[in-house]
């Protein structure tokens, strides 16, 4: 029966692929804008496309999520107008573009700070890029809470768990570059969750754990210490504000692609999206803007 | 015409997968590698490595305990119902144990995630709750109810004859049961527990919520785990497609279906030989 039913749901998908042709063309009717990728990129996107509703009705944007990883090759097959992604697209994508004859544009449409969650009773207030690194990184030094100097309520193990994400995850690769450094792997044996939400609700539980997610992922519940670069160096909250300024160390660009230089809908919509209308809508939803804007 | 559809459904099933994961066999693929290194990091730079033993080692554990804990609570169950309970009591226990099969496998996940993580901390004062016992427990708790009723049919399927028979000789009720009713549907009960077996090794999300998805070879019910299918529905979604990673992800896919294949092949074999009798 399970069988079956994925076989159906295979066809059903196949079904769906068609490329929407008349995606993009501003003529006298209707158009259709299909926008798909990221999961830290859909709910903003999805304001985006409701709001967008008011500014010009005759332009319906259809939002699905799915991953950075599919919104991209959903472009690169000529499914999507616009993919979404909270990564760079990877030299291997960009090859496959060229190879169906795209040259991919990428669009800066906000900022994401990602910040670093500990349980509310824990003591640590900040951190260090290189203690993160020691923590996270392939055959880092520190396991253990006291060798951070710190006991932790209620952990008696004093064990580190290690909160992460499924290795393609954009926030995954993202924070892997900006802590680790590009050369460096994770340590094995890290807690890797599916979805930024379930990072935060299995740090809010777990005395022992530390995990790292968007900022706009966190809740009152979680403790978010502060980032040094080095050692005695300034140490930044994450907040949208430090995200702007570009003062918070591992704040990630996101991006939206399109396949060549979009025109007419597309292009009138990722306008809209870069002004200060579409950029109060970001950072209404905790993510930092291009650029400052005032917003109501 | 519905059974040559799914023969159908499933060897095209079979065809994709082998299709998509084919040229990793051929090329990348190192079978010692895959069954014994427990390194799975193919999202790796400069040194991507394919060892499943960590993820084959998650998904026998969490099955294994599954097992313990779905075998005596589901053959329990069945001997009541089948054997005990009549009337308004039985029928309402089935009722009871299907609405417990229709359960989604997402909420168990959630049950996991929230609820028995804090529980497991508290009650053995370990660093973390998503481990083996968490997904083990939560896993026998969704495989028990088909256990359950396919364990049911196998004690029904036993003749009233032998039951009277057996009184008759002056056995009482637990004799009967475990002398007479248990021997004679022992095929059909071996099959329920397989059966659950492959619903452990199939099992995703609650999985995936519920182990911790941490590569590791466990030491101990405490330990987290990932298992073979939540690495599959965890990773590729954000996968280029025809990247190495993301065949890799399909021979596993390959690994797990020949599993569960041979696995429901024994049990059906298995219930076939009652049916000779």
């Amino acid at each position: 029966m399970k069988k079956l039913g994925t076989a159906l749901l295979m066809l059903a998908l196949a079904a769906c692929g068609r490329p929407t042709e008349d995606g993009g063309q501003a003529g006298g009717g209707r158009s259709l804008i299909q926008n798909k990728g990221s999961d830290t990129l859909v709910n903003v996107a999805q304001a985006w496309a409701e709001n967008y509703k008011e500014i010009n009705p005759n332009v319906a944007v259809a939002v699905t999520g799915g991953g950075s990883g599919t919104g991209i090759s959903a472009m690169i097959n000529g499914t999507v107008d616009i993919a979404n992604a909270s990564r760079k697209m990877k030299d291997k994508e960009l090859e496959m573009a060229r190879g169906n004859g795209i040259e991919p544009v990428e669009w800066t449409v906000g900022y994401d700070a990602l910040a670093v969650f500990l349980h509310e009773d824990s003591p640590v207030e900040s951190f260090t890029l290189a203690q993160l690194a020691e923590i996270y990184g392939e055959e880092g030094s520190i396991d253990t809470w006291d060798q951070l100097g710190v006991e932790i309520p209620g952990c008696d193990s004093n064990e580190i768990v290690r909160v992460s994400r499924q290795n393609n995850s954009g926030t995954y690769v993202y924070f892997k570059e900006a802590v680790l450094g590009k050369k460096r792997d994770y340590k094995m044996g890290s807690r890797d969750m599916h979805g930024s939400k379930d990072v935060v609700d299995l740090v809010l539980n777990t005395p022992c754990a530390i995990g790292y997610s968007g900022l706009a992922y966190a809740t009152h519940e979680v403790k978010m210490p502060c980032i040094a670069v080095e050692e005695g160096g300034e140490c930044i909250a994450p907040s949208v504000t430090t995200a702007i300024d570009r003062s918070y160390p591992i704040a990630r660009p996101l991006f939206m692609y399109t396949a060549g230089q979009p025109e007419g809908a597309i292009k009138e919509y990722l306008d809209w999206i870069l002004s200060d209308e579409g950029q109060c809508i970001i950072q209404n939803k905790g993510y930092a803007p291009v650029r400052t804007v005032t917003c109501d | 015409m519905g059974g040559v559809s799914a023969i159908i459904f499933i060897i095209g099933i079979f065809i994709f997968i082998t299709k998509e994961g084919l040229p990793f066999l051929l090329g990348r693929f190192d079978i010692v590698e895959f069954f014994t290194s427990p390194r799975w990091r193919p999202t790796s730079e400069h040194n991507p490595t394919y060892g499943a033993l960590a993820l084959i080692a998650g998904t026998a554990s969490v099955t294994g305990l599954a097992m313990l804990v779905a075998v005596p609570f589901s053959l329990g169950a069945a001997i009541y119902i089948g054997e005990f309970a009549t009337g308004r009591t039985r029928e309402i226990l089935k009722v009871l144990v299907e609405l417990l099969a229709a359960i989604p496998s997402v909420v168990w996940g959630f049950i996991g995630l929230s609820i028995m993580n804090p529980l497991i901390i508290k009650l053995f004062n370990v660093p973390v709750g998503l481990n083996v016992l968490n997904a083990g427990f939560i896993l026998g708790l969704m495989a028990a109810p088909i256990m359950t009723t396919i364990a049911e049919d196998a004690l029904k399927a036993v003749p009233d004859t032998y039951r009277e028979a057996a009184e008759a000789l002056g056995a009482t009720r637990w004799q009967v049961i475990r002398r007479v009713v248990i021997p004679a549907s022992k095929n059909g009960l071996v099959a329920a527990v397989l059966l659950g077996v492959g619903r452990g090794f199939g099992e995703t999300m609650a999985v995936l919520m519920a182990s911790g998805h941490s590569i590791n070879l466990p030491t101990s019910i405490f330990d987290s785990v990932r298992a073979l299918t939540a690495t599959i529905a965890a990773e590729l979604g954000e996968t280029a497609v025809g990247s190495d990673h993301y065949r890799a992800l399909f021979t596993l896919g390959i690994f797990l279906f020949l599993i569960t294949f041979i696995i429901n092949l024994t049990a059906d074999l298995v219930v076939r030989g009652i049916r000779k009798k």
